[in-house]
């Protein structure tokens, strides 16, 4: 699930145009309302936030006020290291600011081969392809390997990008309740005879920070002769011996036949990928339609991701830190009195649920009046209708920054008689 | 397979799932008529698919707005 957004990650078919209306935007007159009344409520628009300055990889400027960021999923830092930003400016300076071109064609520059070759030591994997988002990764693997006749079962929390890649493609699409071995077993043990099944998990569910039992739905789907594709956004670089994930860490990376991972979050720029070790991945390159038809990441951009994957390679203290700031964040929330979206902290990702949308907005503005930004996340985005405020922790967030975050929350919370 | 005895256990399986007590026919609109948000669909569809051993795919599901149709779908699968 993601960054909420006003719509929900599974896609929902709209309302259809008014009857007799021509103009085809009155399909959203209902949204429009329901945001003009939350602003009129007199709350700052929680989706109108501007950063004037970037200071650091956890402060900037936002709307006048010098703020704390924790809701970024800059998870280890890497925006401002000066050896990313050194390659990112040299390659800008050698090889210009941008391909014009797709990879398959005129677009595939030696950068491109690099970050390839880091990913795929990285991952200890033997092809890697990079893709201009992680959105258009999820979208091309998943459409282009799952085919017609064949079915997909999926997570019902799963990303947009994975259920857009559902929806472009032409396979039968079977979600299960989330993370529940038991639904996921019944429809793998339903689907006919003979069918070609592609199970879609994600490692850490963004929504509330939780991880998936990995182990057992890939022991399952093994079970049932299906390839396993898994999406490692929010793990990459800090879950696992060699942070290549929840599947490393649950000791099962080498039964997944695909890892889906982005450069917009551990990394630190912007970019997706798909490894594998699937004798016949190349043939991706010629026949996924999001990798073909469109243009390539521009060099600067391969330059630092290279340079960033390789430096999270071996990022133990920052690794480290940022499982001490979470468990801190964590503790520290439970005990101020604040509901949190998982018992003990399972990565970095601290979602805080809201009594309701009302409050949850109230809350968000009162954190950022402090000098905090938090993610918020509302119904429909969210699991069960709920209310969240997610905090995504940083490797470079100090201990003392961790120490003025809770006190700007006991303060919100206090001010809008959420604790 | 017989719609009739689909039909009567459906009409069981929907009752728990009809909160507002809907008084429902085959023209019944899950959308619409019963005000059904896409987390209480997933849970009702599972009941079924469970009751029958079967899978509605969501390409199938996307096909199904009204009562009489889910039970002419589920009467199909079943074979
Ligand atoms: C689970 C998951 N997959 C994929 C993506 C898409 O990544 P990108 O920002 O590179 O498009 C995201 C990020 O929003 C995500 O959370």
């Amino acid at each position: 699930m993601s960054d909420a957004i006003s719509q929900p990650d599974k896609p929902e078919s709209l309302p259809e145009t008014a009857e007799g209306s021509k103009d085809l935007f009155s399909k959203f007159d209902p949204l429009i309302k329901q945001r003009e009344d939350l602003l009129g409520s007199g709350f700052e628009d929680p989706f109108g936030l501007v950063m004037e300055r970037v200071l650091s990889p956890v402060t900037a400027i936002c709307n006048g006020r010098e703020t704390i960021l924790l809701g970024t999923y800059n998870y280890m830092g890497m925006t401002f290291d000066p050896d990313v930003i050194a390659s990112g400016q040299a390659a800008l300076a050698d090889f210009g600011s941008g391909t014009t071109g797709s990879r398959v064609l005129n677009g595939t520059y030696v950068g491109h081969k690099e970050t390839e070759k880091a990913l795929c030591e990285f991952y200890g994997m033997d092809h890697a392809m990079v893709f201009s988002t992680g959105y258009q990764a999820n979208l091309g693997i998943i459409s282009t390997i799952a085919g017609k006749g064949d079915y997909i079962v999926l997570d019902i929390d799963s990303h947009a990008s994975i259920w857009d890649g559902c929806a472009l493609g032409n396979a039968e699409v079977v979600p299960f309740k989330h993370n529940d071995l038991e639904a996921m077993e019944k429809r793998l043990r339903r689907i006919p005879e003979g069918a070609g099944k592609l199970v879609v998990l994600e490692g850490v569910y963004s929504m509330l920070g939780d991880i998936a039992p990995l182990k057992e739905m890939i022991a399952i789907a093994k079970k049932y002769d299906a390839m396993i594709l898994v999406d490692e956004a929010h793990s990459m670089g800090f879950i696992g011996p060699n942070g290549r994930g929840v599947a490393e860490d649950q000791g099962v990376l080498d039964d997944v036949d695909f890892v889906i991972g982005t450069f917009s979050k551990s990394v630190g720029t912007v970019g997706g990928f798909c490894v594998s070790n699937h004798p016949k991945f190349e043939i991706m390159r010629l026949v996924c339609r999001p990798y073909v038809f469109t243009a390539s990441l521009p060099p600067s951009v391969v330059a630092t991701a290279t340079t960033s994957i390789r430096k999270l390679m071996d990022a133990g203290d920052k690794r480290e830190h940022l499982w001490a700031n979470s468990k801190r964040l964590h503790k520290g929330l439970k005990d101020l009195g604040f509901t949190l979206g998982t018992e003990e902290p399972e990565s970095a990702i601290i979602a805080v649920i809201m009594p309701d949308l009302e409050r949850g907005a109230g809350m968000w503005e009162a954190l950022l009046k402090e000098g905090l930004y938090v993610n918020l996340a509302r119904p429909p985005a969210t699991p069960a209708g709920m209310t969240l405020l997610r905090c995504s922790l940083c490797a470079e967030h100090s201990e003392e920054q961790v120490g003025q975050i809770l006190t700007m929350f006991e303060a919100a919370g206090k001010k809008t008689g959420i604790i | 397979m017989d719609r009739e005895e689909t039909k009567s256990r459906i009409d069981a399986l929907i009752e728990p799932f009809n909160k507002k007590g809907v008084t429902v026919t085959e023209d019944t609109t899950f959308a619409g008529d019963l005000e059904w948000d896409s987390l209480t669909v997933m849970d009702f569809v599972a009941a079924i698919e469970d009751e029958f051993d079967i899978i509605i795919t969501m390409n199938q599901q996307a096909e199904i707005e009204n009562y009489g149709q889910l039970i002419d779908a589920v009467t199909k699968l079943r074979g």
